[in-house]
């Protein structure tokens, strides 16, 4: 299966397979009015399978939001035809308003209009602590 | 600006200068009687708790500042009312200080973000209260004359006893202290504690049913509340109730220099016979809260050489 490739834009390539409508929904591609090419399923060397997303426009990806639902993926920005810079992503340290905490007791549980915040406890179970109550929350992955 | 939102916000130099600085207080009173001239102390109480508030409110009038607040007469009150945010904006627009208790975690931090002012941690649900902790240091250091080198029981529920989870938080940076938990097994420390702060730390800790079986080991016995509900069956409750009960009897065991210590207010685990007995230090604790926050409240305003 070949989809074109693109001249000035942005490819998410080691997605995992299976979360690419996911990121296409929280990074609100549906949104942009360029094409958007969603590739699931691919075969991968690495990972077996991936899911690959391209998006012919340049376009500034929300890095914290993608190292969150998935940190193993690569941003390659294209332009004139040629990658000219390629980023890999990881597990931001700070969360604002992407975790919501779940601690019945927590103050962002009644305080209109607070930032749900929270900082990375521990890389490798990718635990989040919220600044708050400090209750640890585990990412979905 | 400084705020005080988590007893490990003060690291050991600065608790080092604040006792030294309460036990100068308590030494010298007239010294200190007009360094808070002129301020405001506001006590944000969202859930009422007397005792800390009046400790508070004490404290700022013998430095010689006033005082102003409210207390919610429930804590359900201020999940419906003015937000923390609102609030604090107008508060810290006539108050030079405040202090604020309030029912949910985290609150107090909140409102850090969002003050033009210091902010004082009086209690954050079953989180944080560190001017308690503070006492209880300033009370130990008072009655040993030390922080280190010391074999401490803690007794009661130490599992959602948050002044027990502060105080070996706070008493892990110092050396040598032996923690002996003496709790029932459904009331045991929790796990983070066990990790994070012993078994991180190489710290040695024993878990035991009974006081009776280690009184006489103890330089100081920390006693909390056991509360009824928290057990998991009436049976149980009744089989060591009495366990948990510090009375005359007991105390025979126990070494002529113990201090006994306890965050107030008791129910019944401390016999009121035992308040004569001049190894309780409870009241005196309970006075030595107000010179902490004497202390504490120049620190953060920055007055009188503090
Ligand atoms: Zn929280």
């Amino acid at each position: 299966m070949n989809i074109d490739s693109i001249y000035n834009g942005i490819v998410l390539d080691h997605i995992t397979a299976g979360k690419s409508m996911q990121i296409y929904h929280d990074l609100e591609l549906d949104k942009l009015d360029c094409s958007v090419a969603i590739i699931k399923n691919v075969k991968s060397n690495k990972l077996g399978r991936k899911d690959i997303i391209k998006i012919d426009q340049e376009y500034s990806v929300n890095l914290d939001v993608l190292g969150y639902i998935d940190p193993d993926i690569t941003v390659s920005i294209i332009r004139d035809g040629e990658t000219i810079e390629k980023k890999k992503v990881e597990l931001p340290e700070r969360l604002v308003n992407i975790l919501i905490c779940k601690n019945p007791r927590c103050i962002t549980t009644t305080e209109q209009g607070i930032d749900h915040v929270f900082k990375l406890a521990n890389r490798e179970k990718r635990t989040y602590r919220c600044i708050y109550c400090e209750e640890d929350q585990q990412t979905v992955s | 600006m400084r705020h005080l939102i988590d007893p490990m916000d003060l690291d050991v130099q600065e608790i080092q200068e604040l006792l030294e600085l309460a036990n100068d207080i308590i030494e010298h009173k007239d010294k200190y009687s007009e360094v808070c001239k002129g301020k405001k102390l506001a006590t944000l109480f969202f859930e009422p708790s007397t005792r800390t508030r009046l400790s508070f409110e004490a404290a700022m009038i013998e430095l010689g500042g006033n005082v102003l607040g409210f207390s919610s007469a429930d804590s359900s009150s201020a999940t419906k009312g003015e937000s923390v945010h609102d609030t604090i904006q107008v508060v810290g627009c006539y108050a030079d200080i405040i202090a604020m208790r309030h029912p949910k975690e985290g609150a107090p931090l909140f409102a850090s973000l969002k003050s033009p002012v210091p902010i004082i941690n009086a209690g954050d649900g079953g989180h944080y209260h560190p001017t308690q902790t503070l006492t209880d240091l300033l009370t130990i250091q008072r009655e040993k004359g030390r922080l280190e080198n010391l074999t401490i029981g803690f007794c009661g529920d130490l599992k959602f006893g948050r002044t027990v989870h502060s105080l070996i938080k706070a008493l892990s940076r110092y050396d040598n202290i032996r923690y002996i938990l003496i709790s029932p097994p459904e009331l045991q420390v929790p796990d983070y504690i066990r990790t994070e702060i012993f078994e991180r730390n190489h710290i040695a800790y024993q878990q035991v049913e009974r006081m009776d079986e280690v009184i006489q080991d103890l330089d100081i016995l920390y006693m909390t509340r056991v509360q009824r509900e928290r057990f998991f069956n009436e049976a149980d409750y009744i089989r060591l109730k009495d366990t948990y009960i510090l009375d005359t009897e007991k105390l025979k065991k126990a070494r002529a220099d113990l201090s006994i210590l306890h965050p107030l207010p008791r129910v019944n685990e401390i016999s009121t016979k035992v308040d004569d007995d001049p190894r309780a230090c409870y009241f005196r604790q309970a006075l030595n809260g107000k010179y902490v926050r004497m202390a504490l409240i120049m620190k953060l305003l920055e007055v009188g050489g503090a």
